[in-house]
């Protein structure tokens, strides 16, 4: 009962949350200068006021401002996210169609990101102040501080101009009509370098963060307790001291998770994915309001939903914390 | 036995050579060729949409009555012949035999008629231009159209390539709502290639029209279009051959030089002759001390366009002093002004204009607006930053993306700015629209947005544009070119070399001055 009220409570709050973000979101983008007809008429070279007037006329942006975000706000209140000015199509089936490409991106990389992140953090912790420690340390550092484009075109340069192991770009060998394993195959031989890349700069922070829990948990007394009663040393690892230090691993797992969604421009960019990330940056240059705004709200809408999910997580993983109080 | 080897040696060379030259005659059929499209179109639905992209992928499955060849001289495509009367009024053109569209049904007259009376003048405005310059387009029989003018119009001519003429189907648009009709997804041409299939954000597919009217063409089987946002990947697509061409434009110019030593590549700067963009920073005339002409030229003497050509854009593309390029017929070199590279003369310029430095060797102060278009052009904005500065001008830059700058420009809110624009086979198409006085703001990016203001231009633009004689034409533009580079409306830098990159087993890709655009009807892959 006490679950099912806090989460009507999250629910109410997530609603008013994304009031805020359509209205910010509809604001900062009518304050950048250019809009649809201009772009329409930048593409088309050469254009007559009437032609601009018609374009305005018909997206309704000769309204208003006040009036257009009424608009609006009703529209998505009904849950109608309108078409694109630019595909001429409807922005939900825009968006539905790329969302898969990120997700499968987005959570590979997060699975590479914890558990390769995690294991290294604990052997980090394990080993302190011995090599594996620095190894591990000194790697994480590197590559959290390497920026993520670059990453991604030295590990194209390595792995598919000097190496032909796999392939630089796109999530399918374009025109190979696979079909079951093979299509599988081929994505995943498509994946290995985005996820990777993008898994990076996750495994760094994951590493840094799991290994200074780690540190400071195992020399807490009822570790040193635990061991005096002769408790195993790989139970009080599980039980005992991973238990309790991955409490703040959750925490940022579940912040990043809502970010992966919207957040892989540059690794969706370098390696020709064609995912959401892109689709929304490409609605900015295109001043595709519609577009722009339906994604930021689908995404919030998802980091939304992975916070809560968090939450509850959390009460699994520690008894302690009682969810909605 | 030495001179007998010898003479082996050249006979088979010889006869390499021969059977070489007959290889190159005979185009082997099938395949499939693999490009790039940048950016990744809103539609390839080119009747609706004139972009570059739409124009590349759409220049596939559409057509136009003619094309234009590398000496800008029209050549058939839907037309297979027409007649100029000779007062210049009447142009007739008869269509091609056993044509169809992609859904079986018959291509005719109407379909041309509709196009040119119907569709195109609602969505694009450069036709509606030209067909408000006509008094009837009309279909006498199934396989002729003519169009009646009310005054001569030499470079009519120029709208009925595939881009400013896309013949679109009437069964299909009349009476719709163009921009929303559901048939834009699944585009239905005359093209020698059909719409397949799209995977937004990754390729588009165009497979052979088996009933093309040219028959034995395409010769290829396939087009992908892949989708590569990323410059360094466009690069790398080439460089693995995961692509064979790589169009002016998909990556900067000092990475085509480095691509274009790889073995079995080609680099041509053909295929850009009816395009024939030709570059300038736009200068608001309008806005002191940019109205006074001694300004202007001194940003003139101010610039080395030498260095703009050979280094910033890698040595593609030849200075100008005017608003011609040497594609052009009515160019005149003889009648311009010259404005060599000479800094001292521009800062004497400013001196005589009263425009002393100040105690920190300031002038003037004016905004700089970049071309959103890539490190090429913002590399283009930091060098003339730079010799700006070096004049005496301070110079505020002003970084903007691509509508942010249409907006700017076609509004005249900015003072210093780049741009390129095409000059379309003729004057009267890609001339006039940027010096003439009534074509100034909120009419695209291309149109006189520096509020140049001269009625003697005006004059001679309308006269040129509009005259049936060849000799009569020659001679007003060139007083026109003369007027021009003494006012310097804008600051003119060069005429632009579009590379196009491409493996050498592809063969007739670029055979005419539409280049990439055309229908790749005759495009074969020489196959081991």
């Amino acid at each position: 009962m006490k679950q099912l009220e806090f989460i009507a409570g999250r629910l109410v709050k997530a609603v008013i949350v994304l009031l805020g973000i359509v209205i910010l979101a509809f604001l900062l983008i009518r304050a950048t200068p250019g809009d649809p007809a201009a772009v329409l008429a930048g593409e088309a070279g050469a254009v007559d006021a009437e032609f601009m007037q018609r374009v305005r006329a018909e997206f309704g942006l000769d309204r208003p401002m006040a009036e257009q975000l009424a608009i609006y706000v009703k529209q998505i209140a009904t849950l109608q996210f309108g078409e694109s000015y630019r595909q001429q199509r409807p922005v939900l089936d825009l968006i539905t169609e790329r969302l898969p490409a990120t997700l499968l991106l987005t959570l590979s990389a997060f699975g590479i990101a914890l558990l390769v992140g995690v294991s290294l953090g604990v052997t980090a912790a394990r080993h302190v102040g011995r090599w594996p420690d620095m190894a591990i340390t000194v790697a994480a550092l590197v590559f959290f501080a390497v920026p993520l484009f670059w990453i991604g075109l030295m590990a194209i340069l390595l792995f598919s101009v000097k190496l032909p192991w796999l392939p630089a770009f796109g999530m399918e060998t374009v025109g190979a009509d696979y079909d079951g394993i093979d299509a599988l195959l081929d994505t995943i031989r498509h994946l290995i370098l985005p996820a990777t890349t993008l898994g990076l700069f996750y495994i760094a922070i994951y590493v840094r963060m799991t290994r200074a829990s780690v540190i400071e948990v195992m020399d807490l007394d009822f570790v040193r307790t635990a061991r005096a009663k002769g408790i195993p040393e790989g139970r009080i690892w599980r039980r005992h001291i991973l238990r309790n230090a991955l409490l703040p691993i959750v925490t940022l797992a579940s912040i990043q998770a809502g970010n992966l969604v919207g957040g892989a421009v540059l690794t969706e960019t370098v390696f020709a994915w064609p995912g959401i990330g892109r689709l929304a940056f490409d609605a900015l240059l295109q001043r595709d309001y519609n577009l722009l705004l339906a994604v930021f709200i689908v995404t919030s809408a998802l980091v939304i939903l992975f916070n809560l999910i968090a939450d509850l997580v959390y009460a699994l993983v520690d008894p302690r914390i009682e969810v909605g109080a | 036995m030495w001179m007998k080897a010898v003479r082996t040696a050249v006979l088979a060379a010889v006869m390499g050579l021969v059977a070489g030259g007959a290889l190159a005659q005979a185009p082997k059929p099938g395949g499939t060729l693999n490009l790039i499209v940048q950016p990744e179109p809103p539609t390839v639905m080119l009747g609706i949409n004139k972009l570059g992209p739409v124009s590349f992928v759409g220049g596939k499955i559409y057509e136009g009555l003619i094309t234009l060849g590398l000496d800008l001289k029209p050549l058939p495509s839907l037309a297979k012949s027409w007649e100029i009367s000779p007062d210049g009024l009447t142009y007739t053109f008869h269509l091609q035999e056993g044509v169809t569209w992609h859904d079986g049904k018959p291509f005719t007259a109407d379909d041309v008629v509709f196009s040119f009376t119907e569709f195109l003048p609602k969505v694009f405005a450069r036709t509606k231009a030209a067909m408000d310059r006509t008094s009837s387009i009309t279909a006498p029989d199934a396989k002729t159209v003519v169009f009646q003018l009310k005054q001569p119009f030499p470079a009519l001519m120029m709208v009925f390539d595939v881009t400013g003429g896309t013949i679109v189907p009437k069964h299909i648009y009349a009476g719709t709502d163009y921009q929303k009709n559901p048939a834009n997804q699944t585009p239905i041409g005359t093209g020698p290639f059909k719409f397949k299939e799209w995977r937004k954000g990754a390729f588009i597919q165009l497979v052979k029209n088996e009933n093309y009217w040219q028959k034995g063409k395409p010769h290829l089987d396939a087009l992908y279009f892949h989708i590569v946002p990323d410059a360094n990947g466009r690069s790398i697509a080439f460089e693995t051959g995961k692509v064979d061409v790589l169009r002016g434009g998909d990556v900067e110019n000092f990475e085509v030089r480095r691509l274009g030593e790889l073995p079995n590549v080609a680099i041509t700067d053909k295929g850009w002759e009816f395009y024939d963009p030709i570059a300038f920073l736009n200068v608001n005339n309008r806005n002191k001390p940019i109205d006074d002409v001694r300004f202007r030229r001194a940003l003139m003497h101010a610039i080395d366009k030498n260095f703009v050509v050979n280094t910033i854009f890698a040595g593609f593309g030849k200075p100008v002093d005017g608003p011609f390029t040497t594609v052009t017929p009515f160019n005149d070199p003889a009648v311009l002004t010259r404005y060599p590279y000479d800094p001292k003369k521009a800062r004497a310029l400013l001196d005589e204009m009263g425009l002393k430095p100040d105690a920190s060797g300031v002038r003037a102060e004016l905004r700089l607006m970049p071309l959103p278009y890539g490190e090429t052009w913002q590399r283009y904005a930091e060098y003339v930053r730079e010799r700006l500065v070096d004049i005496g001008i301070k110079v505020k830059m002003e970084a903007v993306d691509v509508p942010g700058w249409v907006q700017r420009l076609t509004t005249g809110d900015f003072d210093i700015s780049f741009n390129f624009v095409y000059l379309l086979g003729d004057p009267a198409m890609g001339i006039t629209q940027t010096y003439v006085s009534t074509n100034q703001l909120n009419r695209g990016t291309a149109a006189n947005v520096d509020g140049y203001n001269n009625p003697e231009v005006d004059k001679l633009l309308g006269q040129a544009d509009t005259s049936a004689d060849p000799a009569e034409r020659k001679r007003l533009y060139a007083e026109v070119q003369k007027i021009l580079s003494n006012d310097v409306p804008v600051i003119w830098t060069h005429q632009m070399g579009f590379p196009t990159l491409y493996r050498t087993k592809v063969k007739n890709l670029i055979t005419t001055g539409l280049g990439l655009n055309e229908t790749f009807a005759d495009v074969w892959i020489d196959r081991k």
